[in-house]
């Protein structure tokens, strides 16, 4: 079996499973966020679900718009934080702590061998512990939180195999950009991916989860790396729980195998207005930018901080560029406080904002007017996604968006 | 009669509801601007019965449940497409919104074409052009939670008949 049907085996209490088959599974961990959260607690009460099914199982974080900027999504914060606090869900993360996708994993959540549900497309990103997680909608959300249960069909699995060491100032982010330019926005779609390879054991927990997170953006159901050493440190004294490693056997079926060799990998740019848009930096060199984005859970943890630091160090961004420097979670925002990385940025003239989603989905802080064109490390370039539907965003690593922002211009971050 | 309204390939969850609308709960306030990056004047002309014929990855991106519900509440009755991303495809049947999928579909529908959708027949007419569609049939399961409307209307249904 591969590692995804050996977790939803082991989750729905068979033996085996195989790809194509509905399974009933029960589910460890059950996350939802600010905007979705609202929605689920509108549906218990609909259902007449007036316990939740495991209060500990339960994690809930404020991170899309905190702090509030409407009467509306402070009225939803409301409601949220009032059912959590009536539930008594111990794991209820206000909107201090930062975004879902980073906070579960630095509190321990996101564990080898888990089935983890999320209302969110990109709870895929937990599958850089080895465990299956994904993104669900609310109404299923009221099914997990008043059963503990749901149909899931197993996924056929996909092996990508990766070789190699990145080189400078190339980042994970250029890997999955070019491996969603190769298999299309739609490539994976219903598809456990497992990243496999000398190369992943190269690229840090960071790294790993900025792939899984993107997972999503081919289609993929689950984007799994295979537990290892870099797990098992990263997970000490953080994991909430016992876990035990889950690997795929030597006879696994897979649909699909791919290889890559990041050796010489370039810097990656995803075009408007599809993620799948996906070309060299040296396609893109030149064109001018508003904002510069770097942030999100994709790409707001502290390596990604330090990496871009490197190279804002000591010097201006650009007059004409406005920098949003937003780190994915007040654990992030306290290292980077605490080793001077965030004084880089603001000596530079970026602006550092409190741990949140941010500009990631236009609905916050961050807003392009149309026609205004910005360099993002987070992960949809889609038509409004980030304020005007006439707005161009260029989704590119950490390194490519600080090396831009100084320039004003799209810019290789080699040549810095 | 029914209407369809065509669209092309990854129709993204954000062209059918954009971020900034979703501190919204009210599915009508909701349904004002559905799909407005893409057709500004769709939520003003769409009508009640109309069908929405696309291409490949219909839904594609969030998770986001406002995106069927908002298509729902805008009066489409079904949504037939070459292919769906998997979480829109989920969140439309627990809202009760059919979602079929049909090879080649987008190619025989232009915007305005009269269009019948039958779903246990598995097929969907172009009444303007006289050309009909197999779709791929849907699970009883899935049939059976939208012929109830949708997944929470399916649970309280199922819930009463077991007596708790």
């Amino acid at each position: 079996m591969t590692i995804a049907e050996k977790i939803l085996a082991r989750a729905s209490g068979r033996k085996r499973v195989s790809s194509g088959e509905i399974v009933e599974a029960s589910i460890d961990v059950a996350m939802t966020h600010d905007i979705e959260g609202p929605m689920v607690v509108e549906g218990l009460r609909e259902l007449g679900t007036k316990k939740v099914w495991d209060p500990s199982k339960i994690v809930v974080v404020f991170d899309h718009q905190v702090p509030a900027n409407s009467i509306d999504a402070a009225l939803n914060h409301i409601m949220l934080r009032e059912f959590a606090i009536e539930q008594k869900i111990p794991d209820f993360y206000d909107l201090f702590e930062g975004i879902c996708h980073a906070v579960l994993p630095e509190k321990g959540f996101a564990l080898p061998g888990r089935l983890i549900v999320g209302t969110d497309s990109h709870t895929t990103t937990y599958g850089a512990f080895g465990c299956f997680a994904t993104g669900i909608g609310s109404t299923d959300m009221v099914a997990v939180f008043t059963m503990g249960e749901l149909w899931f069909r197993v996924p056929e699995s996909v092996r990508m195999t990766i070789e190699g060491r990145l080189p400078k100032r190339v980042m994970s982010k250029d890997l999955i950009l070019k491996i969603i330019g190769e298999v299309g926005a739609d490539g994976e779609t219903y598809r456990s991916v497992e990243f496999v390879g000398a190369g992943m054991r190269n690229i840090d927990m960071a790294g790993r989860m900025t792939m899984c997170n993107m997972g999503v953006e081919m289609g993929a159901k689950a984007a799994i790396v295979p537990s290892d050493g870099l797990t098992t440190r990263y997970l000490k004294g953080r994991a909430r729980g016992s876990y035990k490693h889950v690997y795929a056997d030597r006879d696994a079926a897979y649909v699909e195998e791919r290889s890559f060799d990041v050796k010489k990998l370039e810097p990656q740019v995803a075009r408007p207005y599809s993620v799948d848009n996906v070309g060299p930096v040296s396609e893109v060199e030149g064109i001018e930018i508003d904002q510069a984005f770097l942030g999100s859970c994709t790409n707001g943890r502290f390596e990604d901080l330090v990496e871009a630091a490197k190279i804002v160090n000591g010097r201006q961004i650009s007059k004409r560029v406005r920098m949003l420097v937003v780190p994915a979670s007040r654990e992030v925002y306290l290292n980077a406080l605490d080793r001077g990385i965030l004084a880089i940025f603001a000596k530079a003239g970026a602006l550092v904002e409190a741990p949140s989603c941010a500009a990631c989905m236009g609905g916050h802080v961050g807003i392009l007017a149309p026609d205004e064109v910005c360099i993002s490390a987070s992960n949809r370039n889609f038509r409004g996604r980030m304020g005007s539907p006439k707005g161009k965003i260029y989704l590119a690593s950490p390194t490519t968006v600080a090396a831009s922002a100084l320039k004003g211009k799209i810019t290789d971050p080699r040549d810095l | 009669m029914a209407r369809a309204w065509v669209f092309g390939d990854n129709v993204d969850t954000d062209q059918i509801i954009a971020g900034r609308y979703l501190v919204k709960l009210d599915p009508h306030e909701l349904a004002k601007h559905v799909m407005e990056a893409t057709d500004p004047k769709f939520a003003s002309k769409v009508r009640k019965g109309d069908v929405i014929i696309a291409g490949r990855n219909f839904g594609c991106g969030s998770s986001r449940e406002r995106a069927p519900l908002a298509l729902k509440t805008a009066g489409i009755s079904a949504i037939v497409a070459e292919s769906f991303a998997r979480i829109f495809y989920r969140n439309a049947i627990n809202r009760g919104l059919p979602v079929l999928t049909c090879a080649g579909v987008r190619r025989g529908f232009k915007t305005g074409d009269k269009v019948r959708v039958d779903m246990l027949g598995g097929k969907v007419h172009n009444l303007s052009t006289s050309g009909t569609f197999k779709v791929e049939p849907l699970p009883d399961f899935i049939l059976t939670i939208l012929r109830a409307g949708g997944l929470l209307p399916y649970l309280k249904r199922s819930v009463g008949k077991a007596g708790r």
